[in-house]
């Protein structure tokens, strides 16, 4: 199942073993049959670590999800509950606990597993309620870093800025220097560390610190990371809001990927034969793994949406004519070797089937009119123009009511590419949103405002064109189909993140001090010490293997981008990819925002 | 792959885990559709090109032998009847439905939720004496409530998760050095641990004037109150500090939770006073203007329509209470229903208006929008008639004319309607294509006629009816041509 995690440079099959035999043995601790009882929300990040079959093996006999009540029957010895440390949760752990019939017997065994961590305050809490005392195994499963694909890891936090940025809670940072930490075990200690930002500080400190305090850390594996960047999400706000233009960044712009998995409308991927069932099919979401496990997949899903059509249709041509060598075979020998390929061609085919269908339905958004002056009025002020006067266009859209969050995510836009806007056209701004969509909102305006997203400009000058293009931020003459520079991903813009990491390779963060000196956070370089006999003596010709971590979130096409420079022919710098949480624009803002109770109608 | 397919096929195939035990005989056939589900998502792991439209709703798609699918399969097997598993399920989702979908459920934010009453005093006063005697600890771990932890090991063992009692940190300089070692750790779960502890054993003057120079602590435990609704504690809390927005609006967020329109007025009005940012006082000031206002327009409908008296409330029913609506859906409600009224009124659109200061364009919009609804012709006109000082009238839109024929068509307009309106878009080639679209044939023609475009003229005349009026009227601007 998770042959694509070591398809890349570094073979993150290990992270995962690790994680499983983690699980394994907390498993053994429970001996006999067991039911495990699931927070929900954690079902869909165990899944990328292990399958059903790992628990069967040892004897996980039944699932059920977490709810209040009693428990269901199950005849089984242990009752093992999988949960986030919340109090929330506890209160439903208590009442299942106390629900138990104690009479039954054999009696049953609870323990708790706590993910990713223990919580002083949540066995406190247990205690108060007086079931502390029924568990027999408390344990913390330290699911940090989960591995998404062979070049990318995520610790799945959505609210990691939030917490960092508006909340000054930096608990996720830690989890994050822990993870690091865990990846240091595995991988080898990291011996550079770049970073920018105020939480890249934060985070390259914890590492230290730990590796300091736990001098039995010092591991003796080849370390096989050169170099750590640590990016926070706060040096590059303007990227995420952008739409993406990638085949997998448009998947997650309009559908939402959740682990891997999407939900798409059914409508395209109606049956070839009718079932019985097939009535209420179009209520029911197409779901996808979307993975490099998948060839196609891997081949289109960094490509600009634009490159992605040829691609499918020369597939399809060469399938169909795989289809057609049947004709050719004469011998039985030609006939056996045809059936043998069959398999493949079948894979092939659904394979290239769902991402036709998936493209149509993608096709049908980006044509829109809106779509159109939508990404016309994104590209208008990435490029500096008319970023510092009332946009007709964004005054439209509130006139008609479009989603709010998309007015917010212009207006961040347009904000950030101005390096705030002038007082006047903030207060309009302000104004027209509370009036149209209703004064509770001025909480998650001034969310916007803390954050850094949506706020007047103060130092009364404009550094975003300065930044733009000493970074080259902008590129005119783009190339979609067969690009030559990372901006293809936002046909036109070149990510500041991806920017950065490029030119830390190429020729080096020296060659930009000004435009780092505008960027927020401090930026700094640490080294550490290697035990000689680990030291790497370079071959000629080999890449070096860099990982880079976003602090806050990083979006898909930002990780196209950073595919497209592994793969450059004279780049000498392959990048692995670690963040808090895989975002674009929508997500990442409803992060942000109050929580409102939903409109009366 | 392939060998933990076949693993998992084994697995629902053998007895002794079996998929599906149905113990209700009686209903065979919904026996029936489960296992033939059961076997149709067997067969999606033999062949993928199979359709999977028989798996279950909830958790469709999901690849088999997934964690969340085989959750599903277990736990329906467990259930004892048909009935029985479906309430369950359905007592499930909706439960679920409360739970906060966040992930990152560790950090301190998430940690306390909903309206639990935390025993404080209890919270982390670990001392041995506190175990009951089935609880009783092995020596060993004796030793961490013993020993002599420093601030930096203590906040150290802490954040490995170990129980460490913190009585121990008597002197107020002890305290603080504690809160800076933990704060510096940047663990939530340990700052605010330590910082219940402290909450407990200061006075609370003294622990507000440190909590001020230590603006992180101060956020977590600002969150910690307002996740545990000590309500009173935090407003004492946020009087003294004022430092940046975030806290400053907490307060008014605090109306989110109040239900009851009076109560929810009554609080907003007290909010008005606080020292907020100027900006953020108008805003406030016109929330609470607003709310004030719907009250007294929604009393007064309530009563109009139930009368039965009103001819509009009769023919256009209200669809929602106008109460907690944006002032822009109220400006429209007014104007739908109020719109004649008098100045005077608070219900009237003009009173609005001027009360909060609503841009003419905006203005314009929403009553165009409200009076085409209404299919009130005569009402749009006026409103985008404006007389000069001498008297002569002029059509003027603040929102451009082609803005004006959206709404108009949008509510089915006719055509005598809208081409008066086409005729006034100033840009040619919207006005055509505006008018070509709407099938306003008066004013392509004299479109075409102003632009002298004979050749777009002749071929226009294809598109009318043969034989009408405005075939005519293009025959004789051809030949009107011709002569000049």
């Amino acid at each position: 199942m998770a042959a694509h995690l070591s398809s890349g440079r570094v073979n993150l099959t290990a992270l995962r073993e690790a994680g499983r035999r983690e699980l394994r043995e907390f498993l053994d601790k429970c001996a006999g049959s067991k039911a495990i009882v699931w927070d929900e929300d954690l079902t869909g990040p165990f899944g990328l670590i292990a399958q059903y079959s790992l628990l069967k093996e040892h004897e996980v006999e039944k699932m059920f999800t977490l709810k209040p009540g009693r428990l269901p029957q199950a005849d089984v010895k242990n009752i093992i509950f999988f949960v986030r440390p919340k109090l929330e949760l506890m209160d439903i752990i208590t009442d299942n606990v106390l629900r138990e019939d104690r009479g039954r017997s054999p009696q049953r065994d609870f323990h708790i597993l706590f993910v990713p961590r223990r919580s002083l305050l949540c066995e406190q809490w247990l205690k108060e309620q007086g079931v502390l005392g029924s568990f027999i195994h408390r344990e913390q499963y330290s699911l940090d870093l989960i591995p998404f694909d062979g070049d990318l890891l995520s610790m799945e936090s959505e609210s990691a800025f939030k917490e960092c940025y508006l909340e000054s809670d930096q608990t996720s940072l830690y989890h994050a220097a822990k993870g690091l930490m865990t990846l240091q075990a595995l991988y080898g200690t990291i011996p550079q560390i770049f970073g920018k930002g105020e939480c890249a500080r934060h985070v390259a400190n914890m590492m230290i610190r730990m590796k300091r305090e736990f001098p039995g850390s010092q591991n003796s594996i080849f370390p096989i990371f050169d170099t750590l960047l640590l990016l926070d999400r706060n040096v590059d706000l303007l990227t995420p809001l952008a739409t993406q233009l990638t085949y997998e960044g448009l998947i997650d712009e309009i559908y939402g990927i959740q682990n891997t998995y999407v939900k798409l409308p059914p409508e395209k991927f109606a049956p070839k034969k009718q079932g019985e069932g097939g009535k209420d099919l179009p209520t029911e979401p197409k779901k996808l793994q979307l993975n490099s496990a998948e060839e196609l997949y891997a081949e289109i899903r960094d490509k600009n949406f634009n490159a992605v059509g040829s691609v499918l249709s020369k597939k399809a041509k060469i399938i169909s004519a795989a289809f057609e060598e049947r004709h050719h075979a004469k011998t039985v020998g030609e006939i056996k070797q045809f059936v043998s390929q069959l398999p493949h061609m079948q894979a092939a085919r659904s394979s290239l089937a769902n991402h036709t269908s998936i493209a149509e339905l993608i096709k049908d958004i980006t044509t829109s009119e809106d779509f159109f002056d939508n990404l016309t009025v994104e590209q208008e002020f990435m490029s500096g123009i008319d970023t510092d006067k009332v946009n007709n266009y964004i005054e439209d859209c509130i006139a008609q009511k479009h989603p709010l969050i998309k007015i917010l995510r212009l207006v961040s836009l347009q904000s950030v590419c101005n390096s705030g806007l002038k007082q006047k056209v903030l207060d309009h701004y302000k104004r027209e949103i509370l009036q149209t969509y209703g004064y509770e909102h001025i909480l998650t305006l001034n969310n916007l405002e803390k954050a850094g997203l949506l706020k007047p400009q103060t130092s009364g000058r404009n550094n975003y064109p300065t930044i733009r293009k000493t970074l080259r931020l902008w590129m005119d003459d783009v190339n979609e189909q067969n690009p030559n520079d990372i901006s293809y991903v936002y046909s036109g813009y070149a990510p500041l993140s991806v920017r950065l990491a490029q030119l830390l390779a190429r020729p080096g963060w020296r060659s930009i001090e000004e435009v780092l000196k505008m960027l927020p956070g401090p930026h700094f370089e640490e080294r550490q010490q290697l035990p000689t006999g680990l030291q790497k003596k370079r071959q000629h010709g080999e890449n070096r293997v860099t990982l880079v971590f976003f602090l806050g979130g990083v979006t898909y096409a930002e990780i196209a981008a950073l595919r497209f420079l592994s793969q450059m022919e004279d780049g000498g710098t392959e990048y692995v990819i670690a963040t808090t949480k895989l975002i674009n624009g929508t997500s990442w803002l409803k992060s942000l925002m109050e929580k409102l109770e939903p409109a009366p109608f | 792959m392939s060998r933990a397919r076949a693993d998992e096929e084994e697995y629902w195939h053998s007895s002794k885990f079996r998929a599906f035990t149905f113990d209700d005989e009686d209903d065979e056939l919904s026996q029936l559709k489960e296992s033939k589900r059961a076997v149709n998502s067997l067969r999606d792991i033999v062949d993928d090109d199979d359709d999977d439209d028989l798996e279950r709703v909830s958790w469709s798609g999901e690849p088999v032998g997934s964690i969340s699918w085989s959750i599903k399969e277990t736990a329906s097997s467990s259930t004892s009847s048909l009935e029985g598993r479906d309430s369950s399920l359905q007592k499930g989702s909706s439960s679920y439905a409360a739970f906060p979908k966040q992930v990152s459920s560790y950090s301190l934010s998430s940690l306390f939720k909903g309206e639990l009453c935390l025993s404080l005093s209890a919270l982390l006063d670990t001392g041995v004496k506190n175990y009951t005697p089935e609880l009783r600890r092995p020596k060993a771990e004796y030793k961490d409530y013993s020993s002599d932890w420093s601030p930096k090991d203590t906040v150290r063992r802490m954040q490995r998760g170990k129980v460490c009692s913190l009585e121990r940190f008597r002197s107020l300089q002890d305290k603080l050095v504690l809160l800076d070692e933990a704060v510096a750790g940047h663990d939530g779960n340990v700052i605010t641990a330590v910082l219940i502890f402290l909450k407990r054993t200061l006075r609370r003057e003294i622990l507000f004037r440190e909590l001020e120079v230590r603006q992180v602590a101060l956020c977590h435990l600002i969150h910690f109150l307002k996740e545990t609704g000590e309500q009173k504690l935090l407003l004492d809390l946020l009087r003294l500090c004022f430092f940046s927005l975030s806290v400053q609006l907490s307060q008014y967020r605090e109306h989110l939770n109040i239900q009851d329109v009076e109560k929810r007025r009554e609080f907003l009005k007290g909010c008005i006073g606080l020292p907020f940012s100027v900006e953020d006082t108008s805003h406030i000031q016109d929330h609470y203007t607003l709310l004030e206002r719907q009250i007294i327009i929604e009393a007064n409908d309530r009563h109009l329509e139930t009368a039965g008296q009103s001819e509009i409330f009769r023919k256009y029913p209200r669809k929602a209470s106008i109460l907690n609506m944006p002032l822009v859906t109220t400006l429209f409600y007014s104007c739908f229903y109020h719109y004649t009224e008098a100045e005077g009124t608070f219900s009237s659109p003009t009173n609005l208006k001027k009360t909060f200061k609503i841009p003419d364009k905006q203005y314009v919009l929403t009553a165009l929008a409200a009076r085409a609804k209404l299919r009130a012709w005569d009402d749009v006109d006026a409103l985008l008639t404006t007389k000069n000082w001498l008297g002569y009238t002029k059509k003027k839109a603040p929102i451009g004319f082609h803005r004006v024929v959206e709404i108009l068509q949008r509510n089915n307009a006719p055509v005598q309607v809208l081409q008066e309106y086409v005729r006034l878009v100033e840009d040619v080639e919207t006005r055509l294509n505006l008018a070509t679209k709407y099938k306003c044939h008066d004013v392509v023609i004299e479109t075409y006629r102003d632009l002298k475009d004979r050749i777009q003229l002749t071929a226009y005349k294809c598109k009318v009816e043969r034989g009408s009026a405005e075939e005519d009227k293009i025959n004789s601007i051809l030949n009107n041509t011709v002569r000049n």
